[in-house]
Protein backbone atom coordinates (compact mmCIF):
# COMPACT_ATOMS: atom_id res chain seq x y z
CA UNK A 1 0.00 0.00 0.00
CA UNK A 2 1.07 3.30 -1.06
CA UNK A 3 -0.24 6.85 0.34
CA UNK A 4 0.37 9.99 -1.07
CA UNK A 5 1.86 13.02 1.47
CA UNK A 6 0.51 16.16 0.20
CA UNK A 7 4.05 17.61 1.55
CA UNK A 8 6.28 14.61 0.29
CA UNK A 9 4.78 12.70 -2.45
CA UNK A 10 4.37 9.32 -2.89
CA UNK A 11 5.42 6.83 0.08
CA UNK A 12 5.80 3.73 1.30
CA UNK A 13 3.36 2.42 4.25
CA UNK A 14 5.76 1.82 6.67
CA UNK A 15 6.38 5.45 6.83
CA UNK A 16 2.98 6.52 8.65
CA UNK A 17 1.24 5.98 11.90
CA UNK A 18 -2.43 4.56 11.59
CA UNK A 19 -5.06 6.92 13.94
CA UNK A 20 -8.29 6.41 13.34
CA UNK A 21 -11.59 7.86 11.71
CA UNK A 22 -11.29 10.95 10.91
CA UNK A 23 -14.02 12.21 13.14
CA UNK A 24 -11.46 13.53 15.18
CA UNK A 25 -11.29 16.75 13.05
CA UNK A 26 -15.61 17.30 13.48
CA UNK A 27 -15.14 18.09 16.93
CA UNK A 28 -18.79 19.46 18.19
CA UNK A 29 -19.09 22.99 20.28
CA UNK A 30 -18.93 22.99 23.98
CA UNK A 31 -22.02 23.31 24.25
CA UNK A 32 -23.70 20.72 21.84
CA UNK A 33 -24.60 18.39 24.60
CA UNK A 34 -23.69 14.86 26.11
CA UNK A 35 -25.02 12.77 23.36
CA UNK A 36 -23.03 14.41 20.74
CA UNK A 37 -20.37 14.45 22.75
CA UNK A 38 -20.53 10.78 23.73
CA UNK A 39 -21.07 9.94 19.83
CA UNK A 40 -17.69 12.11 19.23
CA UNK A 41 -15.63 10.51 21.68
CA UNK A 42 -17.19 7.12 21.55
CA UNK A 43 -18.92 5.77 18.37
CA UNK A 44 -16.87 5.13 15.19
CA UNK A 45 -18.67 3.53 12.13
CA UNK A 46 -16.68 0.33 10.66
CA UNK A 47 -17.41 0.59 7.18
CA UNK A 48 -16.85 -1.99 4.86
CA UNK A 49 -15.89 0.55 1.88
CA UNK A 50 -15.27 3.83 1.83
CA UNK A 51 -13.31 5.80 4.70
CA UNK A 52 -11.69 8.57 5.88
CA UNK A 53 -8.89 8.44 8.28
CA UNK A 54 -6.16 10.25 10.03
CA UNK A 55 -2.86 8.91 9.44
CA UNK A 56 0.36 10.70 10.56
CA UNK A 57 3.59 10.43 8.53
CA UNK A 58 5.61 9.43 11.33
CA UNK A 59 8.91 8.99 9.44
CA UNK A 60 8.37 11.58 7.24
CA UNK A 61 7.92 15.41 7.77
CA UNK A 62 5.32 15.00 10.06
CA UNK A 63 2.24 15.78 8.61
CA UNK A 64 -1.15 14.69 9.39
CA UNK A 65 -3.26 13.51 6.88
CA UNK A 66 -6.60 12.96 6.12
CA UNK A 67 -6.73 9.83 3.75
CA UNK A 68 -10.00 8.57 1.46
CA UNK A 69 -9.83 4.66 0.96
CA UNK A 70 -11.43 1.80 0.35
CA UNK A 71 -11.43 -1.10 3.15
CA UNK A 72 -12.31 -3.73 0.76
CA UNK A 73 -9.97 -3.10 -2.28
CA UNK A 74 -7.64 -0.82 -0.52
CA UNK A 75 -7.57 1.95 -3.07
CA UNK A 76 -6.36 5.50 -2.10
CA UNK A 77 -8.88 8.11 -3.67
CA UNK A 78 -6.90 11.04 -1.92
CA UNK A 79 -5.08 12.66 0.67
CA UNK A 80 -5.18 16.18 2.16
CA UNK A 81 -3.08 17.71 5.15
CA UNK A 82 -5.84 17.64 7.97
CA UNK A 83 -4.94 21.23 8.92
CA UNK A 84 -6.47 22.27 5.27
CA UNK A 85 -9.48 19.62 6.13
CA UNK A 86 -10.06 21.02 9.21
CA UNK A 87 -10.84 24.44 8.36
CA UNK B 1 35.79 18.86 39.25
CA UNK B 2 35.04 16.05 36.91
CA UNK B 3 36.90 16.16 33.62
CA UNK B 4 34.83 15.21 30.96
CA UNK B 5 36.09 14.24 27.54
CA UNK B 6 33.86 15.31 24.87
CA UNK B 7 32.64 11.92 22.14
CA UNK B 8 31.30 12.14 18.94
CA UNK B 9 28.04 9.88 18.65
CA UNK B 10 30.06 7.57 16.03
CA UNK B 11 33.45 7.39 18.27
CA UNK B 12 35.50 4.32 17.87
CA UNK B 13 32.64 2.96 15.21
CA UNK B 14 33.72 4.51 12.02
CA UNK B 15 35.07 5.39 9.45
CA UNK B 16 35.20 2.12 7.37
CA UNK B 17 35.27 0.83 4.02
CA UNK B 18 33.72 -1.81 1.83
CA UNK B 19 34.18 -1.99 -1.92
CA UNK B 20 34.26 1.21 -3.49
CA UNK B 21 31.81 2.84 -0.33
CA UNK B 22 33.10 4.62 2.68
CA UNK B 23 31.32 5.54 5.81
CA UNK B 24 32.47 8.17 8.00
CA UNK B 25 31.07 10.35 10.75
CA UNK B 26 30.43 14.55 9.63
CA UNK B 27 30.47 16.58 12.73
CA UNK B 28 28.97 19.94 12.88
CA UNK B 29 29.75 22.81 14.84
CA UNK B 30 25.99 23.22 15.67
CA UNK B 31 22.38 21.47 15.03
CA UNK B 32 19.39 24.04 15.22
CA UNK B 33 16.03 23.36 13.82
CA UNK B 34 14.20 26.66 12.73
CA UNK B 35 10.40 26.03 12.90
CA UNK B 36 8.72 29.76 11.03
CA UNK B 37 5.89 30.87 13.50
CA UNK B 38 2.37 30.74 11.00
CA UNK B 39 2.75 33.65 8.55
CA UNK B 40 6.52 34.33 9.08
CA UNK B 41 7.80 32.01 6.64
CA UNK B 42 8.81 35.28 4.35
CA UNK B 43 10.52 37.03 7.25
CA UNK B 44 12.38 33.90 7.93
CA UNK B 45 13.22 33.43 4.10
CA UNK B 46 14.85 36.99 4.05
CA UNK B 47 16.93 36.18 7.13
CA UNK B 48 18.11 33.13 5.45
CA UNK B 49 18.67 35.14 2.02
CA UNK B 50 20.53 38.05 3.88
CA UNK B 51 22.75 35.59 5.57
CA UNK B 52 23.79 33.94 2.64
CA UNK B 53 22.50 30.82 2.09
CA UNK B 54 18.85 30.72 0.49
CA UNK B 55 15.82 29.06 2.56
CA UNK B 56 15.73 25.36 1.78
CA UNK B 57 12.34 24.58 -0.04
CA UNK B 58 10.45 21.23 0.34
CA UNK B 59 12.92 18.37 -0.05
CA UNK B 60 15.62 20.51 -0.77
CA UNK B 61 18.87 21.38 0.66
CA UNK B 62 20.83 24.38 0.27
CA UNK B 63 24.45 25.32 1.72
CA UNK B 64 27.70 23.37 1.26
CA UNK B 65 30.05 20.82 2.99
CA UNK B 66 30.09 22.08 7.22
CA UNK B 67 27.32 24.59 6.66
CA UNK B 68 23.73 23.35 5.60
CA UNK B 69 20.40 24.38 5.73
CA UNK B 70 18.25 21.33 5.27
CA UNK B 71 14.62 20.81 5.22
CA UNK B 72 13.93 18.86 7.96
CA UNK B 73 9.94 18.52 7.56
CA UNK B 74 6.54 20.10 7.69
CA UNK B 75 7.87 23.57 8.85
CA UNK B 76 10.77 22.72 10.04
CA UNK B 77 14.79 23.40 8.63
CA UNK B 78 17.86 22.18 10.53
CA UNK B 79 21.04 24.53 10.49
CA UNK B 80 23.81 22.43 10.31
CA UNK B 81 27.17 24.03 11.13
CA UNK B 82 24.95 27.61 10.77
CA UNK B 83 24.43 30.31 13.51
CA UNK B 84 20.92 31.49 13.28
CA UNK B 85 20.73 35.30 14.19
CA UNK B 86 18.02 37.90 13.88
CA UNK B 87 15.19 34.90 13.75
CA UNK B 88 13.80 36.05 17.42
CA UNK B 89 10.36 36.89 16.93
CA UNK B 90 10.25 34.84 13.73
CA UNK B 91 10.65 31.03 14.35
CA UNK B 92 10.92 28.68 17.16
CA UNK B 93 14.46 27.77 17.06
CA UNK B 94 15.64 25.25 19.41
CA UNK B 95 19.67 23.97 19.76
CA UNK B 96 19.86 20.18 18.19
CA UNK B 97 23.39 19.63 18.43
CA UNK B 98 23.09 16.79 21.14
CA UNK B 99 20.28 15.21 19.52
CA UNK B 100 21.39 14.24 15.80
CA UNK B 101 24.18 11.67 14.54
CA UNK B 102 25.63 12.94 11.02
CA UNK B 103 27.34 10.08 8.89
CA UNK B 104 28.63 10.28 5.26
CA UNK B 105 28.10 7.85 2.64
CA UNK B 106 30.31 7.96 -0.34
CA UNK B 107 31.55 6.27 -3.15
CA UNK B 108 30.62 4.19 -6.25
CA UNK B 109 27.67 2.54 -5.48
CA UNK B 110 26.27 4.10 -2.87
CA UNK B 111 22.78 3.96 -4.18
CA UNK B 112 22.66 0.32 -4.52
CA UNK B 113 23.37 0.78 -0.20
CA UNK B 114 20.62 2.74 0.72
CA UNK B 115 18.53 0.77 -1.59
CA UNK B 116 18.73 -1.80 0.68
CA UNK B 117 17.84 0.54 4.09
CA UNK B 118 15.39 3.03 2.68
CA UNK B 119 11.86 2.81 1.22
CA UNK B 120 12.10 5.78 -1.17
CA UNK B 121 13.62 5.57 -4.71
CA UNK B 122 17.17 7.59 -4.42
CA UNK B 123 17.81 6.87 -7.84
CA UNK B 124 20.69 9.88 -9.04
CA UNK B 125 17.64 10.63 -12.17
CA UNK B 126 15.23 11.37 -9.12
CA UNK B 127 17.27 12.53 -5.86
CA UNK B 128 19.76 14.59 -7.31
CA UNK B 129 22.37 16.75 -5.47
CA UNK B 130 20.97 18.84 -2.98
CA UNK B 131 17.25 17.10 -2.91
CA UNK B 132 16.49 15.81 0.54
CA UNK B 133 13.72 13.59 2.27
CA UNK B 134 12.86 12.32 5.58
CA UNK B 135 12.20 8.58 5.56
CA UNK B 136 13.44 5.90 7.14
CA UNK B 137 16.54 3.61 7.37
CA UNK B 138 15.43 0.50 8.33
CA UNK B 139 13.04 0.46 11.54
CA UNK B 140 15.14 4.48 12.38
CA UNK B 141 13.62 7.68 11.30
CA UNK B 142 16.02 10.03 9.19
CA UNK B 143 16.95 12.75 7.22
CA UNK B 144 18.77 11.75 4.16
CA UNK B 145 20.83 14.04 1.50
CA UNK B 146 21.98 13.88 -1.60
CA UNK B 147 25.17 16.40 -1.13
CA UNK B 148 27.00 14.52 -4.48
CA UNK B 149 27.17 12.48 -7.50
CA UNK B 150 27.80 9.64 -5.15
CA UNK B 151 27.98 11.05 -1.61
CA UNK B 152 25.13 11.43 0.68
CA UNK B 153 24.38 12.93 4.39
CA UNK B 154 22.24 10.67 6.86
CA UNK B 155 21.30 12.29 9.94
CA UNK B 156 19.84 9.63 12.48
CA UNK B 157 18.50 10.19 16.34
CA UNK B 158 21.97 9.99 18.35
CA UNK B 159 20.69 7.30 20.23
CA UNK B 160 20.54 5.27 17.16
CA UNK B 161 24.18 5.47 15.81
CA UNK B 162 25.38 2.28 17.37
CA UNK B 163 22.33 0.61 15.00
CA UNK B 164 23.16 2.66 12.33
CA UNK B 165 26.68 1.99 11.62
CA UNK B 166 25.55 -1.66 12.46
CA UNK B 167 22.91 -1.82 9.39
CA UNK B 168 25.70 0.18 7.02
CA UNK B 169 28.03 -2.44 7.41
CA UNK B 170 25.56 -5.46 6.76
CA UNK B 171 24.68 -3.78 3.85
CA UNK B 172 27.73 -2.52 2.25
CA UNK B 173 29.53 -5.99 3.02
CA UNK B 174 26.87 -7.60 0.61
CA UNK B 175 26.87 -4.84 -1.96
CA UNK B 176 30.78 -5.27 -2.02
CA UNK B 177 30.46 -9.04 -1.89
CA UNK B 178 28.30 -9.10 -4.91
CA UNK B 179 30.49 -6.60 -7.15
ZN1 LIG C 1 5.28 13.80 4.48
Amino acid sequence: MRITCPICGERDRREFYYQGAAVALDRPAPDAGPQAWDDYVHLRDNPAGRTRDLWFHEMGCGAWIVVERDTVIHEVYSTELAEKAAR
Amino acid sequence: MVKLVAKTPCEGLLPFSYGTVSLSEVTYDSLTSVAPFVGKNKAVADVFKAAGTPMPAVGRATGKDGQRAIWFGRGQILLAGLTEEGLEGLAAVTDQSDAWAVVRLEGENADAILARLVPLDLDKGVFKRGHTARTQVQHMMASITRTGVQTFEIIIMQSMARTLVHEFEIAMKAVAARR
